[in-house]
């Protein structure tokens, strides 16, 4: 039989052509479904519909319990059963012969067995494992629509944990001779890794292979699962960069057979994906960017024609170019296609348009003033899911400028809006807004968060009352302004109390019961009398709720003072110590009691009392002894979620590189090249978090925007410039740049209101004066930086080539072991701020060099190391004795500093050199932490300057030293830096070196007693477990191993035991890593346990290495 | 300190569908495909508001609206409304075409398709749908090969038929 069907199919391309009509497929009008459907549209109500649906599910149901039945009427009942559900109506008991069908039917009826599966269950049901076996026998039919049937139910829903099962045969589809299956199986692969990562680890290396298949149908496929794997890790993936902007080279130029055209248009669906990949690989990643313009470029070129689907493409290649590092030219470019976008006349496109904007105006603010007129009608425009994207685009060029009119656009779209998810979010975006900038505008605050309260009702999120009452009692630095703020809101909400109370929201009336027990005190004309039965009042609403309730009597409890005002408490508290509510009732008998001793409420409830932190023992020490206790008696150690969650990741990481080969990590792709002007990273602390690494291209936008440079001349005015720093470098730059300021742009005369309300709208984005662009308003912390003031000959000439250079080239000046720090930088700091400081630090260097050792860490994602030198110890003296002539020889040994040269340390290696310098480095040893020592030889005839110890004379030596340490261990650990320096002829240089260290340089013994072993043991969740070869030297083997390893890397043996031993480290002072070694069958079984992911792999790696190597 | 709102700045994609709807002009609904595991009960809501939300829209209107945190993307052919559901990083205007792509795959299976062809044969409107969607990515973008693909399994029918005796049908 299926060879028959083998035959036919390969026949089949001749049979068919794809002109015919499968006409065949209309449906016989004789057919019970047919009479159903007909049936169905001639019933008039919903009733009847539901009575005829039944009597036809009773029915079907009959049928399909028969024994009689045959596969074929089962087909046609399961058909029927998706149309009965399709309705609505649920037909539960079809479901196990749906399986059936699958399972038992010839290759049609099995088909529609499939599809009533698909449509019938979802992946958690349990039903679902019955059908494995049939995929199993699919899955090696030698029909191809049988194993096609098989994948595609595959990829739609599959078991977890059956995954194993069926895994191979899958894996085995990869190298079929027919694309479909490949193509299928990539599909199911890709699913089976969304759904269990860990159970597809070992065949990634076969993704590749489908990646270069040579159908591009399969590479397609395959382009899914490496979208997610980059998503997760884009670092692992660096290398397939020029891979991926090959195929879409290729793509854009029309290689792929015409099939692949959608109107002309060579596989949108590729590109788009391509694309997407590139964003994600070239993102805060320069020299891979590099690698993508030229394609980018093209596919911006190419995507010309008016159709939706080059839009499609320009959009993802838009957002491509504004997420990778910054190419100036093809900004310009995006922003182009952004403005066709958005001034488009179809909906569609303007639409996207803005959320394309919305998205680059993160980057660049500036670009939102181009279109400010287009915004301005898009607010206005009827449909509401255009307006809703003009506020989102609104709220992210929100300044404090501009920050009342964006909100009170918020506002009216807040009163027009009936969808509660947008409710949620834009009143929390409101709140959000308020909250950044209230102190300027006291009362626009509490009236903006009334509004919000009122709106958002009882929906919206919990934390928008909790940190606005957090505002109101923590206040500003300014007491006066706090009084203001406080009795504008009591004010406020008096007359809403007097009015209609029973109408706002709950959570509105706990926040103003809260706001008049601590504050109405503020306002001296309101007797508290009135304040509480006002507040009595809201107790007697029947939808009050009782957490209101419970507000409302803390506040009477706080206002109450006795006398006049006793008969109404008395009344209330006697009404609600009976309550059923315990904690109203609770609160009535404070009440009661608070309200008749004034002397204890003074104590109590304090009035004015700033907030108290609470001492709260979070670390739940004293439940320690219990946790203990249930350690020893077998509980397994408790894991935090994140830790969990973080294990999970890291076996997704792990298995990308089995740690036995993991050498190169170390040599992570953040490569020199990335360094290559250090002191430009220091300067532009603005740039953050994710340092953009600019060099030999000018610098087109930081966080903020659009920097100074790129500014056109009427607007560099503008720019706060300390007076010493007009550079004629700065103002020359200014033409390279398209006119952007709104007022240049001639409108032909729009209207009035229009114009008012786009400078409302818009103001504060056209200039970078203080005010901060992305509405930052509070002042960013300064970056950590030590400057280390050196002796020399900087001169003034330098300093105010430093100037000229401004932020294009690094000052030159300027020593600097840098490695590129991503963590510790989150810190956005304005332009302005830049500069001045940038004159600051000249100044206080007195025209002479400063030395900066920023410390810093190359943590990207991954495994890459993290290193911390936490403690920099710039400058060394210059060496103790110069010795012309005789460079090649100089024994740098000498040059150790006195304090380490008793230590051992490691070979002097030479790390690079030039025509002038050449440097070398070592590492030290020391008990609690490790020390690198960089040699810095002059081998030039003339003195350089601006190296850390100012001066160094021809053929002398200076030394530098840093403490390293390790934040995350790799391997290998690499610290990257870079010398700048600076001839006597003034030119300025630089040079970079990397220096590795081995783990094992870290690994000091960790002296601990079995017992706190014992304890630690269970603690620690992250571990790794090896065989390790035994040495065989006549000894005792296990003591010979141990011995061999607490040699090698100098671990702690703790105790030997029989055949299993315990031995202990740590990474310098913390991160502890315990080993416990079982002789077993002639291995030494090594189980490794530490607190630190990655700290067991990689010491593993160290144990095999030194046991190899003895 | 942390508030729900959407998050343009980091670049997620997938271009996972979450659900596509197929329903006519009197909001019956003609085929529902999930890709996302969702209980019935929660499906019958999402179908009646959706149904409900997109015949209100006019004409003229965008065919992107939002709704709860996802995208809906919508088209109308004839008398049938086309509907799916994105996430909202997404990129709208090729979920436009994958329904649009649909669309032309239909009309091109059926012959100049209308709706009484989809309500007869939905079983093979899925079929085309799920050699051309797979989990909710596009997985075949060929239009030949998808036809190519369901028209291979089809002709097992024609065959069977032929060869089976004729009283049996």
């Amino acid at each position: 039989m299926s060879d028959v069907v083998e035959k036919t199919l390969t026949a089949l391309p001749s049979l068919l052509s794809l002109d015919s009509h499968p006409g065949s497929a209309k449906l016989s009008s004789t057919s019970k479904l047919g009479n159903l459907i007909r049936g169905i549209t001639e019933l008039t109500s919903k009733h009847e519909e539901e009575k005829l649906i039944q009597h036809e599910l009773l029915a079907i149901k009959e049928q399909v319990s028969s024994p009689n039945t045959t596969m074929r009427q089962m087909k046609e009942l399961m058909v029927r059963s998706i149309y009965c559900e399709m309705l609505g109506y649920e037909a539960s008991f079809s479901y196990i012969h749906a399986i059936k069908l699958a399972q038992q039917g010839t290759v049609l009826e099995k088909r529609v067995g499939y599809l009533a599966v698909s449509l019938f269950l979802n992946e958690s049901h349990e039903l679902l494992l019955l059908l494995v076996n049939t995929v199993l026998k699919d899955l090696q039919s030698t029909n191809l629509i049988e194993v096609c049937m098989a994948l595609t139910v595959v990829s739609q829903m599959f078991p977890k944990d059956m995954i194993p099962a069926i895994l191979p045969l899958v894996e085995e589809k990869l190298n079929h001779p027919k694309e479909i299956i490949r193509r299928k199986a990539v599909l199911a692969l890709y699913k089976f890794y969304l759904i269990a990562p860990n159970q597809v680890q070992h065949i990634h290396n076969k993704f590749r292979k489908a990646l270069c298949d040579k159908d591009p149908g399969v590479m397609t496929a395959s382009l899914h699962i490496y979208l997610q794997m980059i998503q997760e890790n884009p670092e692992a993936y660096k290398d397939l960069t020029p891979s991926f902007v090959t195929i879409l080279k290729q793509v854009v130029g029309g290689k792929l057979p015409m099939d692949f055209n959608y109107h002309t248009v060579p596989a949108p669906w590729l590109q788009i994906q391509l694309l997407r990949i590139l964003s994600l690989l070239g993102k805060n990643d320069q020299s891979t960017s590099e690698v993508m313009y030229e394609v980018l470029d093209e596919s911006l070129q190419r995507a010309e024609m008016n159709h939706n689907i080059t839009y499609a493409i320009l959009y993802e290649c838009v957002k491509c170019i504004y997420t990778i590092h910054p190419k100036s030219d093809l900004l310009e470019k995006a922003a182009k296609c952004i403005g066709n976008f958005v001034l488009s006349p179809k909906i569609n496109l303007k639409y996207l348009g803005l959320k394309a904007l919305t998205y680059v105006v993160q980057q660049d603010p500036k670009l939102a003033l181009q279109h400010q007129m287009t915004i301005i009608e898009c607010l206005d425009h009827p449909d509401l899911i255009i307006k809703r994207e003009t506020l989102e685009l609104l709220f992210r060029i929100t300044n404090g400028q501009n920050v009342t009119v964006i909100v009170e656009k918020m506002l009216e779209f807040l009163c027009i809006s009936e969808d509660d998810h947008t409710t949620i979010d834009l009143v929390g975006k409101v709140a959000e807004l308020a909250e950044k900038y209230p102190l300027k505008y006291n009362e626009w605050f509490i009236e903006t968060m009334n509004t919000v309260f009122s709106l958002g009702g009882d929906m919206m999120q919990p934390d928008i009352p909790n940190s606005f009452l957090k505002l109101l009692s923590e206040g500003f630095d300014s007491v006066e302004e706090d009084r203001k703020l406080r009795l504008f809101a009591v004010n406020s909400y008096i007359p809403l109390l007097r009015g209609e109370p029973g109408k706002l929201p709950q959570r509105f009336l706990q926040v103003i019961s809260w706001v008049l027990g601590e504050y109405s005190h503020l306002r001296e004309d309101l007797e508290p009398a009135e304040v509480l039965s006002l507040l009595a009042k809201l107790l007697d609403m029947k939808n009050s709720s009782s957490e209101t309730k419970s507000w409302v009597l803390m506040a009477m409890t706080k206002l109450c003072k006795g006398g006049a005002d006793a008969s109404v408490t008395q009344e209330v508290s006697e009404t609600y110590s009976s309550s059923l509510d315990t904690v109203l009732r609770q609160r009535a008998h404070e009440l009661q009691y608070l309200s008749q001793d004034p002397e204890l409420r003074a104590r109590v409830l304090p009035r004015g009392a700033k907030p108290e932190t609470l001492e709260v023992d979070s670390s739940l020490s004293f439940l320690d002894r219990f946790v203990s206790e249930a350690l020893a008696a077998g509980a397994a150690p408790y894991k935090p979620p994140h830790q969990r969650q973080e294990e999970l990741d890291q076996s997704k990481a792990l298995s990308l590189e089995p740690y036995g080969l993991s050498l190169p990590i170390s040599m992570s792709s953040c490569s020199i090249t990335d360094r290559q002007s250090p002191t430009l990273l220091s300067m532009s602390s603005g740039l953050s978090g994710d340092t953009l690494k600019l060099d030999g291209i000018k610098r087109v936008w930081g966080r903020e925007g659009y920097l100074a440079q790129r500014e056109p001349v009427e607007e560099a005015a503008q720019v706060e410039v300390p007076s010493p720093i007009q550079s004629p470098g700065r103002q020359g730059e200014g033409d390279s740049l398209h006119s952007q300021t709104p007022t240049q742009t001639p409108t032909p005369e729009p209207e009035q209101e229009k114009q008012q309300l786009a400078s409302s709208l818009f103001v504060g984005l056209a200039s970078q004066s203080s005010v901060s662009l992305m509405g930052k308003s509070e002042p960013m912390p300064q970056r950590f930086r030590r400057k280390a003031k050196g002796q020399g000959l900087g001169s003034s000439f330098i300093a105010n080539e430093q100037i000229s250079s401004s932020l294009i080239s690094p000052p030159s000046a300027v020593d600097n072991l840098l490695c590129n720090n991503l963590l510790d930088s989150n810190n956005a700091s304005e332009l302005a701020e830049q500069t001045s400081q940038l004159s600051q630090s000249l100044t206080t260097a007195n025209g002479t060099c400063h030395a900066e050792a920023e410390l810093t860490e190359s943590d990207t994602k991954g495994c890459n190391p993290a290193l911390r030198r936490d403690n920099c110890v710039v400058a060394a003296g210059p060496g103790p004795h110069n010795d012309p002539g005789r460079l090649t020889e100089v024994c740098l040994d000498s040059y150790l500093p006195a304090e380490l040269s008793g230590l051992s340390h490691s070979e002097i290696a030479p790390l690079c050199a030039n025509q002038s310098l050449n440097l070398s480095a070592c590492h030290v040893q020391k008990e609690d932490s490790l020390i690198l020592v960089v040699f810095i030889m002059n081998s030039s005839e003339s003195a350089i300057q601006q190296i850390p110890a100012g001066e160094v004379t021809s053929y002398s030596v200076a030394v530098g030293q840093y403490s390293l340490t390790v934040k995350r261990p790799a391997v290998h650990v690499e610290v990257v830096g870079t010398v700048s320096y600076q001839l006597p002829a003034g030119t300025s240089q630089s040079l970079q070196f990397s220096y590795k260290v081995p783990l094992t340089s870290f690994i000091r013994p960790f002296v601990v007693s079995t017992e706190e072993y014992g304890t630690m043991w269970l603690s620690f969740s992250h571990d790794t477990k090896q065989n390790l070869t035994l040495i065989n030297d006549n000894q005792e083997p296990l003591t010979a191993t141990l011995n061999a390893l607490k040699k090698k890397l100098q671990l702690h043996v703790v105790e030997v035991i029989g055949m299993e031993g315990i031995v202990a480290c740590r990474l310098l002072q913390d991160l502890p890593c315990l080993m416990h070694c079982r002789v077993n069958a002639g291995w030494l079984a090594v189980w490794l346990r530490s607190p630190v992911p990655d700290l067991p792999d990689c010491l593993i790696y160290h144990c095999q290495r030194a046991l190899q190597s003895l | 300190w942390r508030r729900n709102h959407r998050n343009t700045s980091c670049v997620i994609m997938s271009n996972n569908m979450q659900f596509m709807l197929l329903f006519s002009r009197q909001g019956k609904l003609r085929l529902q495909k999930w890709y996302v595991p969702l209980s019935d009960k929660e499906k019958k809501k999402i179908t009646r508001e959706l149904v409900q939300t997109v015949l209100a829209r006019k004409p003229k209107m965008c065919s992107f609206l939002e709704w709860r945190d996802l995208k809906i993307v919508y088209k109308r052919y004839a008398s049938l409304y086309f509907c799916c559901a994105i996430e909202d990083q997404d990129n709208e205007l090729i979920t436009l075409e994958i329904i649009h792509r649909y669309v032309e795959l239909l009309d091109k299976y059926f012959g100049s398709v209308c709706e009484l062809d989809i309500i007869f044969n939905f079983e093979k409107a899925y079929f085309i749908l799920d050699e051309f969607l797979l989990g909710g990515e596009a997985q075949e973008t060929s239009k030949k090969n998808v036809l190519k693909a369901i028209e291979q399994a089809d002709l097992l029918q024609e065959v069977r038929y032929v060869i089976k005796p004729p009283w049996e049908q």
